[in-house]
């Protein structure tokens, strides 16, 4: 039975910017764990009078993300009032984006080859936060006017393995490109999903191929992995209700982690009607691109496999973030075989903050030669680096973390880099920290 | 009792700073004034008296000190839309009854910096929809050379305020019509700045796109002198504008010789009250022998102003007005009056999916027929001359049950909010009954410093600006509520 259908998803991912101001008014945007209502002016409290006033810094970021997943720069660009009344929504609308986002038209290829178009990436602010305890609501606007940027793909995703990949490529990229942290835990990135099925073209007599006409929206949903689960339990619901007969509508459902199932928030008849109109208060605007985007994750991971000659699963591991990748590079660029610096880096799981691209140099030369793994001599080693560092060791004592690396740096000296680096620094820490 | 309340700006000005007498004393002269008429006016919601008297202690104590700003010790007030900190601002309605703003305006954080002293603030439509100040919560202003006729709307306690010398001048706020309508019912000047021109950060908004700020006083000297402070880019109004600032008051005296008026045959012609027509008419004399040339100008676009201007303002200020929730501040939503419902469901219902594209989308459309009418005029003449009412002042309580026939009373001044050029009010006579009568004189976009040339002119050659409603004399009873233009001072 179940062959017979195919689910049709599109991903709307919602991107908190980490932009020092917010995206209408200078407060700071640093809102996490900060006391409540203490970021805040009469702007993004949507006091009598306000106006909003642009972020020239969090489009700019906005135009990285479109630029980065091969959109077009609209030339034409407006921000409009979407109506709706909430409490966390102090001006009773959101400025957003609708008819003419800043960044339209782009594409990302799945590791399975599936090429995912995007319809947009658009700038727009975030809401306040809200809290319910039994018998009250309490709301923190600190949240209110954080740059948000909204993405919104075409229904092209054909299964919950694509929409994963999809998500931890969009993870990947906004660190990539330092505009968010990205963190689902924290709310600086929102998923939903819109989920439909249909019949599979070998099983359609009339070889019509339109899409489904209602689509289920998966909201509010904070985890990644409640967003698979939903997704899953949607596909098959969906399937049972329309081999029943049926007849599916548009609907808002969220996931129901206690009893596993996704439930109904607002049918069709309940949906807003926003009355999007051009946001008076700001001017049309057009943006050039002037910076030029880092080589972004998957045009490294490309060139990491050719280069260096790497497999895929090590070029993966190595391009993970932006960090280990410059490490990686900076590695090799100080003299380390592609190969072993690689498999030493992988295999050892190397703390890039806690040791220099240097010492792992040294530590591979070492390893041709042989490697001193043996406990007593790697701490009579350390114990003689610090007693001829005692200032450096005194540093770290006291708390200063980066006094470790002359200490690190000592005993690699001392052992011609043969040391085992990775035992090394816990020795170092053993020893100054008992 | 002093009459230093009767000054202008100018004059005040000339005499603080040749210390003929101090702000505490033309600041006492206004608060007694409006101790006297303000309960028959009804033009201030709010009058901080020991605030003032503390500012004008402190223009006092810079002076002394050698201090020259430019407003130095003159008491003023301000329609109550603009939010002055730590004094009550309503929009005239109930929502705000209690609501004091944490923060300034900008225009009125200017006044500050130039060291005027604020008064109170002054009676308008609620949220400014209306055109005669009886769509105020707080109840109508009434009109200072008759107290049964209206005063004007919606800035009508600003208007009413210089008008009865309450204050020596006032801020107001333009959407459409707001300021010109009670300038022209009181007898006062009153100046709608291009669009952009002033910013309106700290402003309640009425409808975005329309809403243009402006100075009222007694005389267009007066006026000229405010803007050249209050105008200027404001980084937190990103539609403010980047032009620089003229100097409005130098070229007040050019020679208007040569001068191309225009005429626009659609405003005179039918529902165009006759006395109005006269009186304008009259106004064309004056400025023809100062020099000026008359050209017939066609503004097409007329028919579909007030149509245009209905979708536009509600559909923003639906939008505006969704704020006022009762949650962070102010009352809830009960507390809307009448018109302020309408005009909200008015504009909900021209947004809605399905009439967007029919009503707003289409009103946007005209609106930039409107504006392009008003370009087209502008190669033929170098500003445009109208009435701004289409009748004289009306009773209190004449058109409030027509709410449309309200609405038709700004055929003229949509237009110009519509094209976001700027319009300078001024008084051009008087109606047999006694009540002022005024023009409008439009130029184009920054265009001040021309239609202020233009009213200047005028006024050297008029009195009306001099004159002032007998009833107020010492105190306004209700049997001598028939006013007269007697009194003429020296």
């Amino acid at each position: 039975m179940k062959q017979m259908y195919e689910p049709i998803i599109g991903m709307e991912v919602h991107v908190e910017l980490n932009t020092k101001s917010k995206m209408f008014c200078r407060c700071s945007a640093d809102y996490f764990g900060k006391e409540p209502n203490t970021h805040t002016c009469p702007v993004c409290l949507g006091l009598p009078g306000a106006l909003p006033y642009p972020n020239k810094k969090a489009l700019e970021y906005c135009m990285m993300i479109g630029l980065a997943l091969g959109c077009k720069i609209s030339e034409k660009s407006l921000f409009e009032r979407k109506n709706y009344f909430y409490p966390d929504l102090p001006k009773g609308y959101q400025i957003s984006q609708y008819r003419w986002p800043l960044c339209i038209n782009g594409q990302l290829t799945m590791d399975n080859g599936k090429i995912i178009r995007i319809n947009r990436a658009h700038m727009e602010e975030d809401t306040a936060k809200l809290t319910h305890t039994d018998n009250e609501s309490l709301i923190d606007f600190n949240r209110s006017g954080v740059p948000l940027v909204e993405i919104v793909t075409e229904p092209d995703f054909r299964g919950v393995e694509e929409v994963r990949d999809y998500a931890k490529k969009l993870q990947q990229l906004f660190r990539y490109l330092r505009v968010s942290n990205a963190d689902m835990e924290r709310g600086d990135m929102r998923l939903e999903a819109n989920v439909s099925v249909r019949k599979l073209a070998s099983h359609i007599v009339s070889g019509n191929m339109e899409l489904p006409n209602y689509r289920v929206e998966l909201k509010n949903i904070n985890s990644f992995r409640f967003m698979v689960a939903a997704i899953e339990y949607e596909i098959k619901r969906q399937i049972t209700a329309i081999e029943k007969g049926e007849k599916l509508t548009q609907e808002t459902r969220g996931w129901n982690e206690d009893k596993k199932c996704t439930y109904l928030q607002r049918s069709k008849e309940e949906a807003h009607d926003y009355r999007y109109f051009p946001e008076p208060d700001i001017p049309e605007f057009s943006l050039q691109s002037n910076d030029k985007l880092p080589e972004l994750p998957w045009d490294k991971l490309a060139r990491f496999q050719k280069e260096y000659s790497l497999s895929k699963q090590q070029a993966e591991i190595l391009t993970e973030t932006r960090e280990l990748a410059d490490f990686y590079e900076e590695t090799v660029k100080d003299g380390a075989d592609v190969t072993q610096a690689a498999n030493y880096i992988i295999n050892r799981k190397i703390n890039i903050k806690e040791v220099l691209p240097a010492q792992v140099v040294m530590s591979i030369k070492g390893m041709s030669v042989g490697i001193i793994s043996d406990e007593k001599e790697l701490e009579k080693l350390a114990q003689e680096a610090i007693s001829e560092n005692p200032k450096a060791a005194e540093d770290f004592q006291k708390g200063k973390e980066s006094a470790l690396q002359a200490l690190i740096g000592a005993v690699m000296k001392k052992s011609s880099g043969k040391a085992d680096a990775s035992r090394v620094v816990s020795i170092l820490k053993s020893l100054l920290n008992p | 009792m002093n009459d230093l309340n009767k000054l202008t700006l100018t004059e005040a000005l000339e005499g603080l700073r040749a210390k003929k007498f101090s702000s505490l004393e033309i600041t006492k002269a206004c608060l007694e004034k409006i101790k006297k008429l303000n309960p028959k006016i009804n033009a201030y919601l709010t009058v901080c008296e020991s605030e003032a008297l503390k500012m004008a202690e402190q223009a006092d104590k810079l002076a002394s000190q050698g201090e020259t700003l430019q407003f130095l010790g003159v008491p003023f007030s301000m329609k109550d839309v603009y939010s002055t900190k730590d004094i009550r601002t309503t929009a005239g309605s109930k929502v705000l009854e209690n609501y004091t703003s944490p923060y300034n305006a900008t225009v009125y954080q200017k006044l500050l910096d130039a060291g005027a002293v604020l008064l109170g603030k002054t009676n308008c439509d609620a949220w400014g929809h209306g055109a005669s100040t009886e769509n105020s919560d707080f109840g109508v202003t009434k009109n200072p050379w008759n107290l049964e006729y209206v005063a004007g709307g919606s800035s009508g306690g600003s208007a009413a305020s210089i008008a009865s010398d309450m204050a020596i001048f006032e801020i107001g706020e333009d959407t459409g019509g707001s300021i010109r309508m009670p300038s022209s019912f009181c007898s006062t000047v009153g100046l709608k700045v291009t669009y952009g021109r002033v910013s309106r950060y700290g402003a309640i908004a009425y409808a975005s796109s329309l809403d243009s700020m402006g100075p009222m006083g007694k005389s267009v000297e007066d006026v000229a002198l405010l803007l050249s402070i209050i105008a200027g880019i404001d980084e937190k109004d990103a539609t403010s504008s980047p032009k620089p600032v003229s100097d409005y008051v130098s070229t007040l005296k050019k020679n208007i010789k040569g001068l191309k008026i225009g005429l626009p045959k659609e405003f005179f012609a039918i529902g165009l009250d006759r006395e109005v027509k006269e009186t304008v008419e009259k106004a064309i004399k004056v400025l023809e022998a100062q020099g000026a040339e008359i050209v017939y100008i066609s503004i097409p676009s007329t028919e579909y102003g007030i149509a245009t201007y209905y979708i536009i303002a509600p559909s923003e200020t639906s939008s505006n007005l969704a704020r006022y929730d009762g949650i962070r501040f102010g009352n809830d939503r009960s507390s809307f009056g009448d018109e302020a419902k309408r005009r909200i469901m008015l504009g909900t219902y021209a947004l809605s999916s399905g009439y967007y594209d029919e009503y707003y989308l289409k009103a946007q459309k005209v609106r930039t027929l409107v504006k392009q009418d008003f370009e087209k005029a502008f190669t033929k003449c170098d500003v445009i001359l109208a009435p701004v009412s289409p009748t004289p002042p009306f009773k209190i309580g004449e058109k409030i049950d027509d709410p449309l026939s309200m609405y038709l009373i700004d055929v003229y001044n949509v237009l110009v909010n519509l094209a976001g050029v700027p319009s300078l009010a001024l008084s051009c006579g008087f109606s047999k009954t006694g009540l002022p009568i005024g023009m409008q004189i439009i130029g184009p976009q920054f265009s001040e410093s021309l239609i202020l040339n233009v009213g200047y002119a005028y006024e050297q050659v008029t009195e009306w600006h001099k004159m002032r409603s007998v009833i107020l004399g010492s105190e306004a009873t209700p049997e001598s509520k028939e006013g007269r233009i007697l009194d003429k001072p020296e």
